[in-house]
């Protein structure tokens, strides 16, 4: 019993329960599943296809953050990733046996890949500027943080790129067995990246340079080249998510696409567990936390109450996860509570 | 190594040079302004940078305490935000006096800022995360009073809007004024009071302020607690120049404070750098865009641009500099 509530995926697993729990209670029909023209349909299959681009944010800022890093340029790269793949792929009419058809101005493939590579591009920007340079992770992604919007901005002019060509829109909001597509691939970077740290040495080498890079070093672990690494990464995921929203919208909208997403994917890496100090990461902990955010969300939406509630919500909830994770908040509570019982 | 080369490389690593780097940057950016666009020198168009950016200049100077001290604050445009709002309630929807509303607006914003300081220094949590729930809260509470703009036509600070000092053959507007006053008084209170040089001892190692005896916990509340009220106050300097509250007002403000702080040559890791520099640093965040405006085919997102190649400058010379005093 004890194992249990030690278990660092405890709290934010059991918040996760305690908020399911309220819906269950506040919001009919939430757990209510069926099958519509052979796709499921349902709150929670919502829930989990609507926030699958800020589960791979989170999953890429977990690691970064395990190394005492930060990453804020994530809603950039996914502006920046979603504009090149829209306007690459873009659509022109094309009469054929007179039927109006659209046709990708690039093969998807390519648009895809350029798209991915523009990401990767800026992650290894990140990573250079940090590893490289060794300039404090906040200012050094700030500087594309700043920069990545405005260069976005400059690609559509500042216009919002519309895409027509219908197989670019599978990614965004396609069905695979029932299910969405999105949660197949979300799923698989889970898999490949869970695969990556747990099987190899990589996630004991990225602990390793989060409790203290100087012994990192030291002992052998190639610092820069890991811290590197993991920016790339970041980015790619950030990218693979901003590929996944122009999708959905089908369009890519420069100004708003992936704004304040680096904030939720902090919030979500924060909520599972995963110390913005450094050092012990839990992949499956950010999932959750991501999961906790967009349940959030639809619960207030479908609560009726104003969107804009939302952000008092989830700041309270960082203040409380915060402070629960705070040692000298915990010392301090139990001192009072230690003195309420001998006064009683 | 001669002495001459070693004065002059620590001269070239001392905070005034980098400081004097934005100025001549700044002197740089008006004179490539002056031969490309006639009439861009005139005192007027100086005066307008300083009473466009006025809000900025005031926010920048708190920021800089805050980045002196080694924290960050990226509360700053949500506060102005919700300055702006519940003036704008307090004067349209109760009828306050104006006088009692801003007093309790600059209340307000300094008592957020206290209490998201005395989180970060008693509960040992990181400034980023609790400014950026502080962020989060006061956006979050400027649409629960309302998600409308709302328009102030209260006299006194339609008068301040449209009020003109004349300086010399120009003007300048109140909040200019006010801005500029802050910053003498933050120049002061960082360079000639026991708590300016508690702030610089906090940002070069904090450890040693707290075993010099300085009152390490008293500054940290104090420092956020002045940010949140030049935040406040340049949300007061808003309303005064946009005559509106709106959740909507100065998105992204944290960032451009952030920016002019690093430009005006203070260094983030803390401890490095004048508050004046923000002045610089302001100065030269309004004279790209007063370039931008001027030459007229270059749309807004070049400021982005170009902010962010100016910062990643920045930091890359401050950083070989870094470097550079380290191996001597």
């Amino acid at each position: 019993m004890n194992n249990t509530l030690r278990h660092p995926l405890f709290r934010p697993g059991a918040a996760l329960a305690l908020l399911l729990l309220a819906d269950l209670f506040l919001v009919p029909g939430m757990f209510r599943l069926e099958i519509k023209d052979g796709h499921l349909y349902g709150s929670l299959i919502d829930i989990a296809n609507r926030a699958a681009p800020l589960v791979l944010a989170a999953l890429g800022m977990t690691l970064v953050i395990a190394t005492r890093g930060i990453d804020i340029s994530v809603g950039a790269v996914v502006a920046i990733s979603g504009t090149v793949a829209a306007m690459l792929v873009g659509g022109t009419m094309v009469m054929q046996n007179g039927v109006p058809e659209y046709v990708a101005n690039t093969p998807m493939a390519w648009a895809l890949c350029a798209a991915m590579g523009a990401a990767l591009l800026c992650g290894a920007w990140n990573g250079l500027l940090v590893a490289g340079l060794g300039l404090q992770p906040i200012v050094a992604t700030l500087i594309l943080m700043v920069a990545g919007r405005g260069l976005a901005q400059l690609l559509t002019d500042g216009q919002i790129v519309t895409v027509y060509y219908k197989p670019f829109f599978f990614l965004g909001s396609g069905y695979l067995l029932g299910l969405p597509f999105s949660l197949f691939v979300v799923a698989a970077v889970c898999v490949a990246t869970a695969l990556l740290v747990r099987k190899t040495a990589l996630g004991l080498f990225i602990q390793a340079v989060g409790i203290n890079p100087v012994a990192a070093r030291l002992a052998g672990v190639r610092t820069a080249l890991l811290i590197f690494f993991v920016y790339v990464f970041c980015s790619a995921s950030a990218g693979l998510a901003g590929l996944m929203i122009s999708a959905n919208i089908k369009s890519a909208d420069a100004n708003n696409a992936g704004l304040l997403l680096e904030l939720d994917a902090i919030l979500a890496v924060t909520l599972g567990g995963t110390s913005l100090a450094g050092g012990k990461f839990s992949l499956a902990g950010s999932v959750i936390g991501a999961l906790i955010i967009q349940t959030l969300t639809y619960t207030i939406y479908s609560l009726g109450l104003p969107p804009e509630v939302n952000m008092v919500v989830k700041s309270v909830v960082v203040f409380l996860v915060c402070m629960s994770q705070s040692s000298e908040f915990n010392t301090m509570w139990r001192a009072r509570r230690v003195n309420a019982g001998r006064a009683a | 190594m001669s002495a001459l080369t070693l004065r002059a490389r620590g001269w070239l690593a001392s905070p005034y040079f980098t400081s004097l780097v934005t100025v001549l940057l700044l002197l740089l950016l008006l004179g490539a302004g002056g031969a490309a666009y006639p009439g861009f020198l005139s005192l007027q168009v100086m005066f307008n940078l300083l009473i466009d950016n006025a809000f900025l200049l005031v926010i920048a100077v708190g920021m800089g305490f805050v980045i002196l001290s080694g924290g960050i604050d990226l509360s700053v445009g949500s506060v102005l935000a919700l300055t702006t709002m519940i003036s704008a309630w307090l004067l349209q929807h109760w009828h306050w006096p104006p006088l009692l509303v801003i007093a309790a607006v600059l209340v307000l914003g300094a008592g957020f800022g206290a209490a998201m300081g005395a989180m970060i220094h008693y509960f040992k949590l990181q400034p980023f995360i609790v400014t950026l729930a502080g962020m989060f809260l006061a956006r979050g509470l400027c649409y629960l009073i309302s998600i409308d703009s709302i328009t102030i036509d209260d006299p006194l600070f339609v008068a301040m809007s449209q009020m003109q000092l004349p300086v010399l053959d120009g003007f300048i507007s109140p909040g200019a004024l006010i801005a500029l006053l802050t910053l003498a008084a933050a120049i002061y209170v960082a360079h000639c009071t026991p708590f300016g040089r508690a702030i610089y001892a906090i940002g070069g190692n904090e450890q040693s302020a707290q075993m010099m005896g300085l009152r390490v916990a008293r500054t940290k509340v104090l420092i956020y607690a002045f940010s949140g009220f030049c935040a406040a106050l340049a949300g007061v300097l808003f309303s005064f120049y946009m005559l509106s509250g709106y959740g909507l007002h100065a998105q992204g403000t944290e960032l451009d404070a952030i920016a002019a702080v690093v430009i005006g040559g203070t260094l983030l890791s803390g401890g490095y750098g004048y508050v004046a520099g923000s002045l610089s640093g302001v100065l030269v965040l309004g004279a790209i865009q007063t370039l931008i405006a001027f030459d007229g085919t270059l749309s807004s997102w070049w400021t982005k641009i170009v902010i962010g190649g100016l910062l990643f400058l920045f930091c890359v010379v401050q950083r070989l500099m870094a470097l550079g005093a380290a191996s001597k």
